[in-house]
């Protein structure tokens, strides 16, 4: 019997949650032994190529490409969860929730006291995805399964999680491992 | 005449006194019932809800409602814990909770409610509403981001200071902290050795540069819910 398929991503987050992933050190190697990597960005598979038992999400939506990714992790995984703060509540990039977009690119690209841009050009290739008005948690854009918040969570609540999940128990984080910070 | 009654609470019967709140009785008897706005040295305005009972059939918020003999409380049932999960999750989404970088997480009665009911991600969707900071205190931080509008500041400050430092302003959702100064809080009479600067359950007041003292593992709900305190006095 082939292994299920694991795919994870980072949207709008910092990699901290994957940091975290590998922070599960030498449990890693039992990890491999029971589980294969679809896409991601430890091995750099750029699209999911089958059907994948579980899917890991981390980071929210704060631009198009985010949603796109998040819809093709949707798709192509039975069970998606979202871990970290940005993944379940939008986290340190959703600051920008309560400022206008105008005015966080205004300062990212024009008024910023570091930025040399004389003629105030905002880069608006079609290669850039465009920015979504707000950043959203991954749940208000698709349905998720699981969420493991933490910032990030730590080695021992992904540890805990996957290894439910993939030996058919359920997924009960005992208190110490349920933590938003 | 003795005061001592009998009530039930989820079908355990307990002693009290009259005069006592059905919140006072249960810490007493063991019994932790969740509240926010509750505090023992305030008294109580039965403003959160978190603390609502079913007490003879109707729900009642436990921190107001007297005990009286032979009542029949219900606490620990799937509706009242889905409710008090809902009114947390409600005041997540209604405010702007960083916890990854607030000073006051692991010793933060709100997160510790959530981490209690084992709230993993809101089911309403943010708010992201527009909040005010007030740094112009030269000693305490006030960020309305974190503020749940529990009033426990304003009785502080009225009750234990002998201050009127914080009025609640504003209806519905625009409702907030309001300081009885000039501008802002750095225009008030308070100080940082007040009660009502180390009330808050939440971080919206702080004190200023003494931020993360405690390590990560060893603050107040880093290993035990809150709540245990009361539990652990059951005999």
């Amino acid at each position: 019997m082939s292994k299920p398929r694991v795919a994870t991503t980072s949207l709008a987050g910092c990699f901290g949650c994957h940091m975290s992933l590998l922070d599960i050190d030498e449990r890693i190697l039992q990890l491999i032994e029971l589980v294969d990597f679809d896409r991601s960005p430890i091995d750099d598979i750029k699209h999911i190529s089958q059907r994948c038992a579980i899917g890991l999400i981390e980071g929210g939506c704060c631009n198009e490409e985010n949603v796109h990714v998040l819809h093709e992790f949707r798709e192509n995984c039975d069970v998606l969860i979202s871990f970290g703060d940005c993944a379940t509540m939008g986290g340190i990039p959703a600051m920008r929730n309560n400022i206008p977009l105008e005015e966080c690119i205004n300062e990212a690209y024009r008024d910023g006291v570091t930025v040399y841009n004389p003629k105030g050009i905002v880069p608006q290739d079609p290669e850039i995805p465009l920015l979504l008005d707000k950043v959203y948690p991954a749940h208000e854009v698709v349905k998720i399964d699981y969420s493991l918040p933490g910032c990030p969570p730590s080695a021992d609540t992904l540890w805990a999680a996957l290894t439910a999940l993939l030996t058919d128990k359920p997924v009960e984080l005992p208190y110490e491992l349920l933590k938003y910070d | 005449m003795s005061d001592a009654i009998k009530i039930t609470i989820d079908g355990k019967e307990i002693e009290a006194q009259l005069g006592q709140t059905i919140l006072e009785a249960a810490d007493e008897a063991g019994i932790y019932i969740p509240r926010l706005c509750s505090h023992p040295e305030l008294k109580p305005i039965g403003s959160c809800r978190v603390c609502t009972v079913v007490c003879d059939g109707r729900p009642q918020a436990a921190c107001v409602k007297p005990v009286m003999d032979g009542m029949v409380i219900e606490n620990e049932t799937p509706e009242l814990l889905q409710h008090r999960r809902n009114i947390i999750d409600m005041m997540f989404v209604e405010g702007n909770h960083f916890c990854m970088f607030c000073e006051k997480s692991g010793n933060c009665e709100l997160q510790a409610l959530a981490y209690r009911f084992g709230i993993t991600a809101p089911q309403y969707p943010f708010q992201f509403p527009e909040k005010e900071v007030d740094a112009s205190h030269p000693d305490i931080l006030l960020d309305h981001n974190r503020c749940i509008m529990c009033a426990r500041c304003v009785r502080a400050s009225q009750e234990l200071d002998g201050k009127n430092v914080f009025q609640s302003i504003g209806r519905g959702f625009d409702r907030k902290i309001g300081v009885n100064g000039e501008k802002a809080l750095g225009d008030t009479d308070m100080a940082v050795a007040d009660r009502a600067a180390d009330i808050c359950p939440v971080g919206c007041i702080i004190k200023k540069r003494v931020g993360f003292e405690v390590p990560v593992g060893e603050r107040l709900y880093d290993k035990a819910p809150i709540g245990s305190d009361i539990e652990g006095v059951r005999s």
